[in-house]
């Protein structure tokens, strides 16, 4: 079962909810938490683990060899992403912009852009009881962080045991990283808040959700402020809210010492009781 | 003209807020760039008037002719995106994972596959309801090549602003540290961090702090609900004063940011006034330093 947490707009709570969410389920079950944030992971400040695992995740990208090289100009043109640059007497090749595609080393007639190993950032495994937390860092530099996304998401299947639940704390926005981390989940949980804000950028995130044909559910966090609108947008379009979280600043102040907050506060707990309920066969 | 961009790393820090109120003060002495186009939000504070209009394309996709497709399968064995599938007696692309390579259409024996031009989102020139230019851009649901509709809403308010001859850009930039925010910062004078006192907040600052200094721009940082963990603000204060950021202000938690986002307003315009005066002088220093800086 896996379980995407997602948001268009940032800051809305995700990684309270999948955090909170994770700790509570996991003195039932076994559960993989992993943070695909990887540009500014925060998961991990919240789950107190022992370090089981850690691996430097590479893309591949054209190797340019110079004595192979006849400067012929095929893997200029074949690459949709300007990232080779053919000088005449050398060839560029910029690893921000290339997108692993292998055209250019493969198209190649003298086989001089063999693809090579570029490091993008680090991928850990920690392990506490029944939890598992995965992630993952982009190095700082890094422009695309869907290849980073894709490789965790690879490494938890490979330690996914069939009852498990995986939460997924997603990344914000609605652009390629959002779509890589929940287009493989079974439940999609969009957090939003009351607010302008929250409803413009919650109904960026159903669109996303449609357009990739993705079933969805809605959590309300820090419930009580703003306004109505979303809870009337949700109920005009039939979207299911599942929980709404009342505002606390006592669960911020929690939040901001890396502290959970389900086992203190008792509305919170009530929420993820809520959100338990509408998780198939829980 | 002096480019001002204001970034957060971690999202819901009140850094569109802030963004707004340095686009209300400035009045108009600056053209306003929404860089945020994953979720553009500074339009529900300003109110344009969405004048200009226009699609943007970007990035390209395959269809496969299956008129002319003899399915020997190449595209399939040769798309490291998993994006073609077979299906019966058909091969077809699956769009959420076609990253528009080409490199299908250019093997295809048959020359099945061609590559179509993706429009990926809007882009927009408004004046706003004070009476300032936004450029801002809404990027398709799914769609990829954020980056590249930033460099155009930061291009556009930058030409703007030379045509217009107006003294600064103000840009709000979108969270993360990956290519979005990579293409909000290339080219800026003057960095706003906007924080927040918690451990994610801290570690965000730091990691996208990191990448400002690769791009060697002076910053500037503001604490928001600075009251929430007095510890950690003591720590993020440490941080900036040991790295020379020019500390602006802290704000102190409070709910006249959700009350004024709610109305449609900037904080500046919900008639308090000690948070008013904070990012008052804030936009002062910020300018004093922008100016500073050339000299």
């Amino acid at each position: 079962m896996k379980i995407a947490i997602a948001s268009g707009k940032g800051g809305t709570g995700k990684t309270t909810l999948a955090t909170n969410l994770a700790a509570y389920l996991s003195d039932k079950r076994d559960i993989i938490l992993a943070d695909l944030d990887v540009e500014e992971p925060n998961s991990g400040l919240f789950i107190r683990a022992g370090k089981i695992f850690e691996e430097i995740k590479y893309k591949m990208i054209p190797g340019w060899v110079e004595e192979d090289c006849t400067f012929c100009g095929i893997c200029q043109n074949v690459c949709n992403f300007n990232a080779i640059l053919n000088l005449g007497n050398q060839i560029l090749v910029y690893p921000e912009l290339c997108h692993s595609c292998y055209a250019c080393s493969e198209l190649c007639p003298k086989g001089a852009l063999p693809m090579k190993h570029q490091r993008m950032g680090v991928l850990s495994h920690y392990r506490n009881g029944n939890i598992n937390f995965v992630e993952s860092h982009l190095d700082i530099g890094q422009e695309q962080s869907v290849p980073l996304i894709e490789q965790t998401l690879k490494y938890i299947d490979s330690i996914c045991r069939k009852d498990s639940i995986v939460i997924l704390d997603s990344p914000p926005g609605t652009s390629c990283p959002v779509i890589e981390a929940t287009k493989d989940a079974d439940m999609v949980i969009l957090v939003t808040e009351p607010t302008p804000f929250g409803l413009h950028d919650l109904k960026l995130a159903v669109e996303t959700m449609m357009t990739i044909g993705k079933d969805f559910v809605v959590v309300v966090n820090r419930y009580g402020t703003g306004n109505a609108d979303v809870e009337e947008y949700c109920r005009g379009n039939n979207i299911r809210i599942i929980a709404s979280i009342p505002d606390s600043r006592q669960v911020a102040e929690l939040y901001s010492r890396g502290e959970l907050a389900y086992d203190k506060i008792d509305d919170f707990r009530r929420s993820l009781d809520r959100i338990k309920e509408a998780i198939p066969g829980n | 003209m002096k480019e001002i961009v204001v970034i957060s790393g971690k999202g819901g820090t009140g850094k569109t807020s802030l963004a707004a109120s340095l686009a209300f003060l400035s009045g108009d002495e600056a053209i306003i760039a929404d860089c945020d186009v994953d979720a553009a939000d500074m339009h529900l504070l300003l109110s344009p008037d969405f004048a200009h209009k226009e699609d943007f394309f970007s990035g390209q996709q395959a269809i496969i002719d299956k008129q002319v497709c003899t399915l020997c399968g190449l595209c399939m064995e040769k798309c490291r995106f998993n994006a073609i599938e077979t299906k019966g007696s058909e091969y077809f692309v699956k769009p959420i994972d076609c990253e528009g390579c080409g490199y299908c259409a250019r093997i295809c024996p048959v020359e099945a596959i061609s590559m179509t031009d993706q429009c990926a989102g809007e882009f927009y020139i408004s004046k706003t309801r004070i009476n300032n230019t936004l450029v801002h851009a809404r990027l398709a649901p799914g769609a990829e090549n954020s980056g590249k509709l930033v460099a155009k809403v930061k291009k556009e308010a930058r030409n703007l602003a030379e045509e217009e001859n107006k003294k600064y850009v103000i840009a709000d930039g979108s969270p993360g540290i990956g290519c979005p925010v990579i293409s909000s910062l290339s080219g800026a004078d003057f960095v706003l961090m906007v924080t927040e006192p918690s451990l994610s907040g801290l570690h965000d600052l730091k990691r996208v702090y990191q990448l400002v200094r690769k791009f060697d721009i002076n910053a500037s940082c503001i604490i928001n609900k600075y009251d929430i963990n007095p510890e950690i603000t003591g720590r993020i204060m440490d941080f900036i004063q040991s790295e020379s950021i020019v500390h602006l202000c802290n704000i102190p938690y409070s709910k006249v940011f959700t009350e004024a986002i709610t109305a449609g307003l900037t904080v500046l315009e919900n008639g308090h006034t000690e948070i008013e005066e904070l990012i008052r002088d804030a936009w002062e220093k910020i300018k004093k330093n922008v100016n500073d800086k050339n000299k």
